[in-house]
């Protein structure tokens, strides 16, 4: 058994997750919704065994290091971490509908992984043979998967206040009646936000620490350091625009889908489009 | 006039104060920022005119594009998001302070209106046992009361963690903690570069602004390495270190290894391993060469750039060489060179020659000879990154605040309960800074113990 069987397994259980949870849309059964939410665990524990077996065999090969160094391994524990909190809101307040908005960040994720980049496993350059490595690429992800979630949740707000106020038939049924109302919603973004605004934080802070130790230079206006400011920037906003009045509720969650696009340029875009001190992505 | 000038002043402030500012100079500087990702920052004139017109060029130079981060209108931004941060806390904080050093003690009717948890509770006793009776309950399940007596009624109060709603606060201050210390760092402290070829040493160093910075101890390079990965990536850059102050070779750090992410910290000033070339003082190269017909082999040693004169009229120069081709050449390893070798009356010609191992890959080029590397004798010089800043301890402080009061703000609420205690009974009220969803639970959860007790 390879890590790399394990994780098209998990690309597999990821796209069975989402079907199932659009099933639950439409049939509006709670059995449904819980067989989505069992689909999307059962995937994650077999991906956090994948990425265990990963870090085995990057041992085998005679350079062991954490499975975080690589475009491949960083999009993998993104999907891992978006999986992560989502199931961590899901337990937590149970409004399963969510996941068809979650989910498919997280199968879009490995599906990317397993069938567009090289998995192969390659042994550290002195830049990354650091500890600080593992804090900063975890409390990065983290903060980022938790903007995921907090997009996923801002769209079905905008869907759910564009049918409502189209005079949309909400009460009657159809797909929307899963949704949860307009103030969850709105609520349940600001929470997610709440997990991953520190995190990223956290995040910018271990990375500063790290360049600091590594070269002398805590903040150098790399364009990835610029990034992360910016996303830092858009959810600082999003937080207050939350104590202000006309800032509520739709802005919020249009604030908090930028704030993540933001985010996936942050990840991904300053790699392919812009040099700088991260070039996992070339 | 006085009203208009005292209104104008009070619009001022009300401006500075304001939240939608703070969202403005937020999203402001966020979209701004990416203009200094997409141009590329501080490259010399006749990069940027490769690629921008004459024109373009002086209105991006003008505007500070080239060096965004540092031009007026973006620190005069961060200055303004600063300042409006200072005046929002001058603003709030007195209000928040009241709440968290002068509580209400006394919950009345029309506070009790107010409080999103209240309930009314059939206990039996009288005014002084129940008094006692949910004193001592709150002490154990919840946090001990304050007590007072007040209008032939007795009120208890109990909070937990008032000093979370400081939280926001604490974030603004750290930011501006951080920025205090950028500033130290900025004024008092300098980055630069050296290169010290390997048993040389270096006493100054120059920074990026240009200045020469007298270090008052020297450091030497005794060695430096680099090793490579069977892939070819490199593992290693090492350069082994020695601070000689006063003459006299600074114990622990004698002969100490510095490598990426490891660097070498000595009076304030830290030393990261950064870059690594060939040092300018030539290398020996050392090679054999035999006769294809028979013969001793012969061995020979070449300085760098000098025309070697081979057995049979040739000549040959080194140009450059490696103990290494693995990052160069795909299947092999060991030494190299490039060579140009001029065989008697013929014309200059280029080629790679590795050492006995690939004897048929030397075979290859050579006319009546056959030239193996046998390696050399070669000279490193380590590039050093040099960094002197003051400031970092405050930007470490400030980074802990900020993680300090992010945690206060977002994850503690301010709890506090009411009890009111007459004859007729116990009222008891509450309310959470944070989650109310979460303290109702909570609060439901104290009633009915209590209702039990």
């Amino acid at each position: 058994m390879s890590s790399s069987m394990l994780f098209n397994v998990t690309m597999v259980l990821y796209m069975v997750s989402t079907c199932i949870f659009f099933a639950f849309l439409a049939s509006r059964s709670k059995a449904v919704g819980l067989g989505g939410t069992y689909a999307a665990l059962f995937g994650f524990l077999v991906q956090t065994a994948a990425i265990g077996l990963r870090w085995k065999e990057s041992y085998d090969q005679g350079h062991g290091h954490a499975p975080l160094s690589n475009l491949f391994e960083s999009v993998v524990f993104f999907s891992w971490t978006i999986v992560l909190i989502f199931l961590f809101i899901d337990f937590k307040y149970k409004y399963r509908a969510i996941g068809f908005f979650v989910i498919p960040f997280a199968l879009f994720g490995m599906a990317w992984a397993q069938l567009g980049l090289d998995s192969g496993i390659e042994p550290l350059v002195p830049a990354l043979q650091s500890n600080w490595l593992m804090y900063h690429v975890i409390t990065c992800f983290l903060g980022y998967a938790a903007f995921a979630v907090a997009c996923g949740i801002s769209i079905m707000y905008l869907i759910r206040e564009k049918m409502e106020q189209g005079g949309g038939n909400v009460q009657a049924g159809g797909l929307l009646s899963m949704f949860p109302s307009i103030r969850v919603l709105d609520d349940l973004n600001y929470k997610a936000i709440m997990i991953g605004f520190p995190l990223l934080s956290l995040g910018i802070i271990t990375g500063a620490a790290w360049a600091n130790y590594a070269w002398g230079t805590y903040w150098s206006w790399d364009p990835k350091e610029t990034w992360s400011l910016i996303v830092w920037f858009v959810y600082a906003a999003f937080l207050h625009a939350r104590i202000t009045r006309g800032w509520v509720g739709r802005r919020a969650a249009i604030l908090s889908v930028i704030g993540f696009a933001a985010t996936i340029f942050c990840y991904l875009g300053v790699n392919l489009f812009l040099s700088g001190l991260h070039s996992y992505g070339r | 006039m006085t009203t208009n000038k005292r209104g104008f002043a009070q619009e001022v402030w009300d401006f500075f104060c304001s939240l939608r500012l703070s969202i403005f100079l937020l999203i402001g500087l966020a979209l701004v920022s990416i203009i200094g990702t997409i141009i590329p920052q501080g490259q010399p004139p006749r990069e940027y005119l490769a690629t921008l017109s004459e024109t373009k060029f002086r209105l991006y130079s003008s505007l500070g594009f080239f060096d965004m981060y540092h031009s007026w209108w973006f620190i005069l931004l961060l200055y303004l998001l600063t300042l409006n941060l200072i005046c929002c806390s001058i603003k709030r904080l007195p209000r928040v302070w009241k709440v968290v050093s002068e509580p209400v003690l006394e919950m009345d009717e029309s506070f009790e209106k107010s409080l999103p948890n209240v309930k009314d509770l059939k206990l039996k006793g009288t005014k002084e046992e129940l008094k006692e009776r949910m004193a001592s309950f709150l002490s154990a399940e919840f946090a001990a009361p304050v007590i007072t007596e007040k209008n032939g009624a007795y009120h208890l109060f109990a909070q937990k963690s008032p000093w979370c709603r400081l939280g926001v606060y604490v974030v603004h201050l750290s930011i501006i903690v951080i920025f205090v210390g950028a500033l130290i760092g900025s004024f008092f402290g300098y980055k630069g570069y050296v290169s010290i070829p390997e048993g040389g040493a270096i006493s100054q160093v120059q920074t990026q602004s240009g200045k020469m910075i007298n270090l008052g101890y020297e450091v030497r390079c005794e060695k430096f390495s680099v090793t490579f990965y069977d892939t070819g990536a490199p593992k290693e850059f090492k350069s082994i270190l020695t601070v000689v102050d006063n003459g006299k070779p600074v114990p622990g750090l004698t002969s100490r290894p510095i490598i990426v992410n490891d660097p070498l910290t000595y009076k304030g000033t830290t030393f990261y391993q950064s870059s690594y070339g060939q040092s300018d003082e030539g290398a020996l190269y050392h090679l054999t060469v035999r006769d294809r017909k028979g013969g001793a082999p012969v061995k020979l040693t070449a300085r760098q750039g000098e025309r070697l004169a081979l057995p049979g009229g040739a000549f040959l120069s080194v140009m450059e060489a490696t103990m290494d081709v693995r990052p160069f050449l795909r299947g092999f390893d060991g030494p190299g060179a490039q060579v140009e070798f001029t065989p008697a009356g013929g014309n200059p010609q280029p080629f790679v020659i590795l050492s006995d191992k690939y004897e048929s890959f030397n075979a290859q080029h050579g006319g009546d000879l056959l030239i193996t590397f046998d390696g050399m004798d070669q000279k490193f010089y380590t590039g050093l990154q040099v960094a002197h800043d003051p400031g970092v301890w405050v930007v470490w402080a400030g980074c802990f605040l900020m993680v300090v009061g992010i945690c206060m703000a977002f994850f503690m609420s301010h709890k506090r309960v009411w009890a009111r205690v007459t004859d007729s009974g116990v009222t008891l009220g509450g309310s959470a800074s944070k989650n109310p969803a979460g303290f109702e639970i909570c609060f439901d959860d104290l009633v009915e113990k209590v209702n039990k007790a």
